[in-house]
């Protein structure tokens, strides 16, 4: 990014609280039925209906608001948002404006190797709209579609300050107040089915200059990778606008992926006047200590606290306990591996985060499989480890049972036994198959003997062969040294 | 009070209310004599005094989360109003990124 | 005349329930009296026979076989056509409803069908129950059945006239800034206003939604109580329904008025009040200086402001509520080429001329800078209108008032001027700000025969002090015995 200039970013995050029902009705949520069969009179807005708060979608949102560290408010009240849309029943959106539930809060990044703090200023619950269809498959409409399944879904709109500098900043602050909302349990944050939607607010200012430039808002960009790119060639856009002697204009643009430029949206001359005020169908909600403490009590381990216990509790490293805390599942998988691998060995932490890290990720990777579809389950890993760990079987061989246990979906205990892996650690059997293969290897003994010392390696090699690899690799070692001493 | 033509434009474009001319002249006289009318608050002194919102208001009234799916027949009867249908979905002349 | 048109409700259910006559017969008769006369009355959007008959036959059958019965089993009713009733069609007498057929039942039809009552016809209002006379509808004006050259008084003015010419012993209607009372007082019936909250607003079209409330109409005192026993109590389907317990409002409704303190408001009785109205007021007054109650002068200094505050409130709200009427899944559709137009041709032909005037108002005050100015500003003097009601209950148990500051006037008297309309609305408006009961009782007649209403307003949930005094008066009076000659 040019020097001259920096950047400044806002967000502005929708995310979709996880509510069996809808905000202001008892419609069901579900994401995956036909269109218009979650709707009653309530959500499409007919004449003489009424809002209903959805008690869950407050609880959710203060659960949100308070791992954010926000200060929730005492008394919220709901707010009437007016426009015009056939995607809107009312032609208002039920949302908040001067009381929002939570307030001044803040989210630690890490970003270049250090920490930044964000800062949140508020989160507040309003209702989604519907979904409009302008075209069928290739076929391009001349009349739009509506579909009110997904009107009243309650959302949370978290604004953040314009604290983030750069993409990568914005792009940091998503992954992590994504992961935080995941462990919180408050949204399911799934970006390709429109529950976690961001919006940006960007300007550039000269380094240095203390007011903000005018800014822009960028819509549509449906991925956190895609922000990202969005950010960066409107950052450049803008500065080479300015540096052209040209007037950066407030609007909104909308991020095209496919040419990878954001354009100008029509805009209406009647803009943004929104004409707010306190909606009269609704009362005030009134949050007492008591509340709020109920819902203190029941917010899961955070991330970073969950982090920093894999290091301390399991003698994870840093790299390897990030990459498993970055995903709850994941660090869910990892903890049920563990806890079944203790009961049978010790020290299993650092050896369990080895196999997810090196092994499982990346088969899971390339059958393009989520921890959750994971064919071999935690507590399989775990025994895997725990049987490593006892000496049943070595290292190499139980890479061989993992790929069966990966492709089979069976359990070690069952593949080791099919296939007869089990480890040979009985000194007697070792004793022999070493003493033969030291008599078939005269040449090799007499390097040995003669201060070759890594000759031995061969003829370790020959052992594994004759025992189908299935001789303890240490004891090997040890009875073939001593043997070679004579 | 005044009201320009300029301001009941702009008002009758947020309301989406199209007006012929006559009809709109008319309502503009009509408009600036309620205002003018309503205009007499200003002298209350309300400086030190809250909103009242209702004349009765209770606090924290909310539900359940609890499906409860609405039967075949109202979703018929929603449907059966509609102006313009196709399949499940309502029809509607084409949206053009109008945004406000 | 058919002797079953003049008898009450309380008679009329009392007769059924103990099989002296069949709701069928007494259906019958109300819908043949309402056959005869609505053709100058013009009371009726639509005389639902069918729905009538198939409900009484109902009742009978239930009857007959000794079942549970409800407490107006077999009783008919008119209600307002801005309240929906499943099935059957809703206009809220206006164009973009025209063909609107109700998809559920509004809370207090579903009261009303669990009590038995019997649906004769849905009534004409002024559209989106804007208005004071009924010559808002945008299908026909109601007559006064007193003198059909006169307004039947608004907006529920269908359903005062249906009750005053005798088509059915009770109504529906719904009262925002006088909308029952008014018309009541001008059509010699009973119209009363519960207290804000006393009743769901589920299923009445939203005018103003701090203000609407349904409330009963009839001839008599004991038949509106009788029927807001019915309809009164918490809905959760509207959270500014009050979760308050219904007494029985008949029950006491006889206790000795004796040491009652009515106040008189001296605001409502200034010089240039019609001699009429005046006269009847002075009149009953005495009666109830008879009945041994205290007369004390009382003041609601900010009465001056109440229709400003109103108008502001009132259409700031109601701009907001009547966004949903846009053609896209109900109403009246204007065939357009594109989403814009669609909106406004529907909305502009669609509406008549008031409720458009009213919707400009409200979007007005609530657009952009002016929030403070009026929304703000009225709902500051709404807590001074309201403490001034608090202050005057500290002194009296009930405030008496006129309830129009004259009788019913010409058709097209007012119609020239809206602001002349907003004027004659004075006495009733106040009751809506503050929340607080009132009611219209007949009171008297002008020299031209026309009905005069006297105003009762009863604090906060004391509907029953209310009752007791209305009901006294009409047993020391017959104005409620008289007929109007159709």
């Amino acid at each position: 990014m040019n020097a001259k200039y920096e950047a400044v970013i806002g967000l502005e995050v929708h995310s979709q609280i996880k509510t069996d029902t809808k905000v202001f009705c008892n419609c069901s949520t579900d994401f995956h039925s036909q269109p218009n069969t979650n709707i009653c009179p309530v959500c499409t807005g007919q004449p003489g209906v009424l809002p209903v708060l959805n008690k869950k979608a407050v609880e959710l949102l203060v659960r949100t608001g308070l791992a954010l560290e926000c200060r929730i408010n005492k008394k919220s009240v709901f707010a009437r948002k007016q426009y015009f849309y056939p995607d809107l029943p009312k032609n208002y959106q039920i949302s908040q404006y001067d009381l929002p539930f939570a307030e001044h809060g803040k989210l630690n990044i890490s970003v270049d190797g250090g920490v930044k703090t964000i800062g949140i200023t508020r989160i507040h619950l309003e209702e989604d709209a519907g979904k409009l269809v302008h075209d069928i498959g290739m076929k391009k409409l001349d009349y739009s579609l509506a579909d009110y399944n997904r009107t009243g879904i309650p959302l949370m709109e978290i604004v953040s300050e314009p604290d983030m500098r750069t993409p990568q900043d914005a792009a940091a602050y998503l992954t992590a107040l994504k992961s935080l909302i995941e462990y919180l349990e408050t949204s399911d944050c799934n970006m390709e089915e429109g529950k976690f939607r961001c919006d940006a607010n960007v300007s550039i200012r000269p380094v240095g200059q203390k007011e903000f430039g005018t800014k822009a808002e960028l819509k549509n960009m449906n991925t956190i990778s895609g922000v990202e790119e969005a950010l960066v060639y409107e950052i450049q856009r803008q500065i080479e606008v300015v540096e052209n002697g040209g007037k950066i204009v407030q609007e909104t643009r909308t991020w095209d992926p496919d040419e990878k430029v954001t354009k100008s949206m029509r805009s209406k001359e009647n803009a943004h006047d929104y004409r707010y005020f306190p909606d009269p169908d609704l009362v005030p909600v009134i949050l007492d200590d008591e509340f709020i403490n109920g819902i203190k009590k029941n917010i899961p381990e955070l991330p970073e606290i969950r982090k920093q216990r894999f290091i301390s509790q399991y003698g994870l490293s840093e790299y390897d306990a990030n990459v498993i805390i970055s995903d709850k599942a994941l660090a869910d998988y990892y903890e049920t591996a563990l806890e079944t691998a203790s009961k049978q060995a010790d020290n299993s932490g650092k050896q369990i985060a080895n196999w997810i890290t090196t092994e499982l990720l990346g088969k899971l990777n390339s059958a393009k499989l989520t921890i959750k579809e994971s064919p071999v389950k935690a507590d399989n890993l775990g025994t895997l480890v725990a049987l490593i760990i006892k000496g049943t079987i070595s290292g190499k061989i139980a890479k061989m049972v993992f790929e069966d246990m990966f492709n089979d979906g069976k359990d070690p205990d069952t593949v080791i036994k099919e296939k007869g892996l089990v480890q040979i650690s009985d000194e007697g059997a070792i004793v022999a198959i070493c003493k033969e293969a030291v008599a078939e290897s005269p040449k090799i003994v007499e390097e040995y003997k003669a201060g070759k010392e890594r000759a031995i390696g061969a003829i370790v090699g020959l052992v594994m062969k004759k025992s189908k690899g299935k001789a303890n690799p240490q004891m090997v070692n040890k009875i073939l040294t001593d043997l070679l001493k004579q | 009070m005044k009201i320009s033509k300029k301001d009941v434009d702009y008002v009758a474009a947020l309301a989406r209310l199209e007006f012929e001319q006559k009809e709109e002249e008319k309502l503009t006289e009509q408009l600036a004599s309620i205002l003018g009318y309503v205009d007499k608050i200003k002298e209350v002194d309300t400086s030190k005094i809250e909103p009242t919102s209702h004349g009765f208001l209770g606090e924290n009234v909310w539900r359940e989360d609890t499906v409860v799916k609405s039967s075949e027949q109202t979703i018929e009867s929603i449907f059966k109003n509609a102006p313009a249908k196709d399949g499940m979905f309502f029809k509607v002349e084409k949206v053009m990124d109008i945004e406000d | 005349m058919n002797e079953i048109i003049k008898m009450t409700a309380t008679e009329l259910a009392e007769k059924i329930k103990t099989k002296q006559l069949k709701s069928a017969e007494v259906v019958q008769a109300f819908i043949q009296r309402a056959k005869e006369t609505d053709s100058k009355i013009k009371a009726y959007m639509e005389i639902t026979e069918e729905y009538a008959m198939a409900q009484a036959k109902s009742s009978d059958e239930k009857i007959a076989s000794g079942k549970e019965t409800g407490a107006l089993e077999g009783v008919p009713i008119a209600i307002k056509d801005n309240i929906l009733i499943k099935n059957l069609r809703m206009t809220a007498s206006s164009k973009i409803l025209e063909n609107y057929i109700a998809p559920y039942d509004a809370t207090v039809i579903e009261k009303l069908k669990s009590s038995g009552a019997v649906f004769v016809g849905k009534t004409n209002l002024d559209e989106f129950a804007m208005g004071s006379s009924t010559e808002n509808s945008a299908f026909f004006t109601t007559r006064n059945p007193w003198d059909t050259d006169r307004i039947p008084g608004g907006s529920s003015g269908g359903s005062a006239s249906a009750v005053g010419a005798m088509t059915a012993p009770l109504a529906l209607g719904t009262d925002t800034g006088g909308s029952i009372r008014q018309p009541a007082s001008c059509c010699g019936i009973v119209g009363v206003k519960p207290t804000y909250g006393r009743v769901s607003r589920f299923g009445a079209v939203a005018f103003a939604s701090s203000l609407d409330q349904i409330g009963p109409m009839s001839k008599t005192v004991e038949d509106s109580a009788l029927l807001l026993n019915v309809i009164a109590g918490y809905d959760k389907k509207d959270s500014t329904s009050i979760n308050k317990d219904v007494p029985d409002y008949v029950k006491n409704i006889n206790k000795d008025l004796k040491g009652l303190k009515i106040g008189l408001p001296k605001e409502y009785f200034i010089d240039g009040l019609d001699a009429d109205v005046k006269k009847s007021i002075d009149e009953a007054i005495k009666v109830y200086k008879n009945l041994g109650c205290e007369i004390v002068e009382i003041s609601l200094p900010h009465t001056d402001y109440a229709i400003a505050v109103y108008y502001i409130i009132c259409c700031s709200e109601a701009s907001a509520n009547l966004a949903r009427y846009d053609g896209v899944r109900y109403g009246f559709r204007a065939q357009c080429d594109n989403l814009l137009d669609e909106y406004k041709k529907s909305r502009g032909q669609g509406f008549g001329p008031e409720v458009k005037r009213r919707i400009m108002l409200g979007t007005y005050a609530l657009s952009a800078g002016y929030y403070d100015a009026y929304y703000g500003k009225a709902q500051k003097v709404r807590t001074l209108i309201k403490q001034d009601f608090e202050k005057a209950y500290e002194k009296v148990d009930i405030i008496m008032t006129p309830s129009a500051p004259t009788p019913a006037f010409k058709i097209g008297e007012k119609s020239a001027d809206p602001l002349q309309m907003y004027l004659s609305d004075i006495f009733t408006i106040s009751c809506n700000l503050a929340g607080v009961a009132g009611m219209s009782v007949p009171c008297g007649f002008s020299k031209d025969g026309i009905p005069v209403g006297m105003q009762l307003l009863s604090k906060h949930f004391d509907e029953e002090t209310m009752f007791n005094a209305a009901y006294k008066y009409q047993q020391a009076t017959d104005f409620h015995k008289q007929f109007p000659r159709i």
